[in-house]
């Protein structure tokens, strides 16, 4: 039947393959992190690296496998909000950290 | 031959379906939403880092924590993240009767990570570490409600759509509907990993 609504939308549907493997993936990614805190034998500071950067391999890798956003023509407006919205979730994250964290300084 | 389609489905069905691209139309509307809904949760991110660590005399992250449990809920978002790509599968290739048995094991699985996140919230308010303990636990419950909230929304969402493929079968619309509900549901899974990551795992630490 009609196949055109998801095909042309901008995000396309994937195939079982891309979602086994962004399954497996996220798997492996989500066992590293808990095994870190786990064992705890990482220092505190290692242990946080670890976790953070084990998290935000997993969110490329849902969004890739599991959102299929890339830079294809079809996706490539859906990609432009996410950078634009990653932008100002930046600069709120961020500006909220650096202001808060440096509170003592500036009051000073 | 995608208008010819469009609007054929369009008049069959008498629903929404106008121009031909209206569909990739609410799709990039539907992602706009997801995106101004990240903002809302880098906001209750941010909350959490700056309050996250103050803990005004009560249990730290440390002790209140379980992280078997954790990964329980963690596993049945991720299986039922895959379950409803395999859905959006069977979608496309109009078996109608995969698609109902995916939603309602997607559905299931989505109940279980609801089910264990409101025994978490009750164990520790009936412990007295309820929001109003320390500014930890207000930002914690905010931030990990607010998910939670939505994910209980994205199981009402499940429970219609399974009545509209069982009721209209897969027409346009309906497929179009599925679509969008497939982006929420594994953009709540995304936030969840940043939920796990930040909030528990680096309040265990």
């Amino acid at each position: 039947m009609s196949q055109a609504p998801i095909d042309s939308t901008g995000i396309s549907r994937g195939s079982l393959k891309s979602y086994l493997t962004g399954f497996v993936l996220s798997l492996i990614l989500t066992a590293i992190p808990f095994a870190l805190v786990r064992r705890g034998t990482w220092s505190a500071s290692a242990a946080l690296a670890g976790i953070f950067s084990a998290g935000i391999v997993q969110i490329l890798v849902h969004l890739h496998y599991f959102l299929h956003l890339d830079t294809s023509s079809a996706a490539r407006w859906n990609l432009l909000a996410m950078m634009f919205t990653l932008l100002i979730l930046a600069l709120f994250v961020g500006g909220t950290l650096w202001i808060m964290f440096t509170l003592n300084y500036r009051m000073m | 031959m995608m208008t010819t389609e469009a609007s054929t489905m369009g008049a069959a069905h008498n629903e929404e379906v106008g121009p031909p691209d209206t569909v990739a139309m609410q799709t990039f509307g539907f992602w706009l939403y997801l995106m101004s809904d990240l903002i809302i949760f880098s906001t209750l991110f941010a909350t959490f880092a700056v309050l996250g660590r103050n803990y005004a005399g009560g249990p730290t992250g440390k002790e209140l924590f379980d992280l078997p449990y954790l990964l329980g809920e963690t596993l049945f978002l991720l299986f039922s993240s895959v379950t409803y790509g395999l859905v959006m599968l069977a979608v496309h290739d109009g078996k109608k009767q995969w698609v109902l048995i995916g939603l309602a094991v997607t559905f299931l699985l989505g109940l279980g990570f609801v089910s264990m996140e409101i025994h978490e919230f009750q164990r520790l308010i009936a412990a007295g570490f309820g929001p109003d303990r320390s500014a930890f636990l207000s930002s914690f419950f905010t931030l990990v409600g607010t998910h939670g909230t939505h994910v209980t929304f994205g199981l009402v969402w499940m429970a219609v759509m399974i009545a509209q493929v069982a009721v209209k079968g897969l027409t346009s619309p309906v497929q179009s509907r599925l679509m969008r509900l497939s982006m929420f549901w594994h953009f709540l899974d995304i936030i969840w990993i940043g939920i796990f990551s930040i909030v528990y795992l680096m309040g265990v630490v």
